[in-house]
């Protein structure tokens, strides 16, 4: 049987910037870049969350939304909380020269991605998208792992003006890449997969859906037939190009479909 | 080599072979139960669907245990108006439907069940059984005397076979299964899931959010055999058994027990949507080993002969 739950206690609990924060937790968790645990609140919620960290002292990096996430921002050192998982399917790194694209929160699952194919001795050039420059996360992390980085925000405050979407798009114009990863809005995704599939690059691409059981039983995060938490979250591009409700429609907790 | 034959007819509906999806897991849209069936399922039974759209309850709803699952989804569906749409897509793809429904009175399983079949549904099945939604699954089904009314009363309204989901969560499955045939039931499914808690010591309360849920998996598959045995000697209406299967082994268990066919839920987690046709392919090396060469043939042979 797959693993169950796991009570842990919280490390380190910090600031990343104004909403996003990242929690390490006390043991290890191997897992790959990409793969996600469900992080159980007690008397709160259940929710799944990408790893931002994995191996010893593994850890997530979070937005705070909703009341969930809002509990988890309270904890502190010593508190305990329960993990299921790794889950899911991670990134699968292909060729030499790969492009990161990440916005905002969507670095999450990608800076651990960074580290372990700049380790492997690739050549990783990031774009680190955010609305302003107080909310980018990991710019020092990424770079001290040796990648390129290339910083956009939305206002203007700092690198390129506008979304990761476009730095992502020149960057390829000018240099050639085996292949591009990529986490964010929806609309980033389908933006890079429009650019992908013209340049006839790879891709791949952590999609989020509202999940519940989180081990491929309950059908919440269907896509077409597939489920984020078992078949993804990270999926290729010819599987995305077959998703007709991605970008589109989403899954509510009823189990129906509703417009993004 | 003779080739056993898988095909089993259950109630006028024609299976291509005796494994069908369970109620509630990987069946709530359309393009999962088309996945499942072409991974293998003869039939795919639906999320159990109400009047109304329904949330479910809070996460946590699944506890994954060294022997089974424990889950407190709490029936989340979209309503039988938007589902309907589902069904109908489901059988666009040719695939097999029981629609499984609930309800919080018989007036109102009546109603969903009709549009369950006016959507196309190959049969409906009846939620009598779930043990973790205030108002709905056990609270309707756990006497006698309201299976049979509520069978009766949907028995009116559905021209379709008509299966009732049993509660294992009583002290006498085989007088639930006889009420249901004497409510018109075509045929009885057994069993639902049994039910249990989970406590984390650290964080001193019950995992799951619903404070309880319904234990599935190989753990329950003791008592599901059990269940189907004595319900065999009951009722003349054919079984479906369900609970903890996964490999053919455990099929012919069920089988051997009574069940004309069987469904499969749980597994789904442990093998995924490939478990169908592996279960299948051991239950035709078994057939073919040991000279049966109808499904039908090994139905109930646990019995001897059939008092």
């Amino acid at each position: 049987m797959a693993p169950g739950l796991r009570m842990v206690r919280v490390a380190e609990h910090r600031d990343e910037s104004r909403s996003v924060k990242t929690m390490r937790f006390q043991g290890r968790m191997e897992a790959r870049p990409g793969q996600f645990v469900m992080v159980w609140v007690p008397g709160v919620d259940e929710f799944p969350m990408s790893l931002s960290h994995t191996g010893e002292r593994f850890g997530i990096t979070y937005q705070v939304l909703g009341d969930g996430t809002k509990a988890l921002s309270k904890l502190t050192e010593g508190d305990v909380v329960g993990i299921r998982g790794p889950f899911g399917r991670g990134f699968s790194e292909a060729g030499k020269r790969l492009l990161v694209v990440a916005g905002g929160v969507g670095i999450a699952p990608t800076a651990p991605l960074v580290e372990a194919a700049t380790k492997a001795g690739k050549e990783v050039h990031l774009v680190l998208g955010a609305k302003s420059a107080e909310e980018l996360v990991f710019e020092k992390r990424c770079a001290e792992s040796g990648a390129r980085v290339h910083v956009s925000t939305d206002d203007g405050s700092k690198g390129y003006a506008g979304f990761a979407t476009g730095l992502a798009s020149s960057l390829l114009e000018k240099d050639a890449f085996d292949a591009v990863y990529t986490c964010g809005p929806e609309r980033m995704i389908t933006t890079m997969m429009g650019i992908c599939k013209e340049r006839r690059l790879p891709m791949q691409a952590s999609v989020e859906r509202i999940m519940k059981c989180g081990i491929g039983v309950c059908d919440s995060c269907a896509l077409d037939g597939k489920h984020v938490c078992t078949d993804g979250p990270v999926f290729g591009l010819d599987e995305l190009e077959r998703f007709k409700e991605l970008g589109k429609t989403r899954l509510d907790r009823t189990g129906r479909k509703t417009g993004i | 080599m003779a080739m056993a034959d898988l095909g089993v007819d259950l109630c006028g509906l024609r299976l291509r072979n005796p494994t069908m999806l369970a109620s509630g897991v990987l069946d709530e849209t359309a393009g999962t139960m088309v996945e499942v069936a072409r991974a293998g399922a003869g039939a795919v039974v639906t999320k159990s669907v109400g009047r109304s759209p329904r949330e479910g309850h809070a996460n946590p709803c699944v506890v994954e245990l060294e022997v089974g699952l424990l889950n407190a989804m709490g029936l989340p569906n979209p309503g039988i108006e938007y589902f309907s749409e589902e069904v109908k897509a489901v059988k666009r793809e040719g695939v097999t439907v029981v629609g499984s429904v609930i309800g919080g009175s018989e007036d109102e399983l009546a109603e969903v069940a009709a549009l369950m079949a006016a959507a196309g549904a190959d049969a409906v099945e009846l939620n009598l059984s779930c043990p973790h939604a205030k108002g709905l699954g056990t609270e309707i089904g756990s006497t006698p005397e309201d299976v049979e009314r509520v069978c009766r009363r949907v028995r009116d309204v559905v021209k379709v076979p008509l299966f009732a989901k049993l509660t294992p969560n009583t002290s006498s499955i085989s007088n639930l299964a006889k009420a249901a045939e004497r409510g018109g039931a075509d045929a009885v499914v057994a069993i639902n899931t049994l039910k249990g808690m989970a406590i984390s010591p650290e964080a001193g309360m019950p995992v799951l959010a619903n404070r309880f849920g319904g234990l599935s998996g190989p753990a329950i598959r003791p008592v599901g055999v059990r269940c189907v045995y004595e319900i065999y000697d009951a009722v003349e209406i054919p079984i479906m058994g369900v609970g903890g299967i996964s490999t053919g082994r455990d099929a012919l268990e069920y089988i051997m027990a009574g069940a004309s066919a069987v469904q499969v839920g749980t597994a789904v987690w442990t093998r995924g949507p490939a478990v169908f046709k592996s279960i299948c392919e051991d239950v035709s090396r078994f057939m073919d080993e040991y000279g049966y060469s109808k499904v039908g043939d090994m139905v109930g042979v646990a019995h001897g002969t059939r008092p």
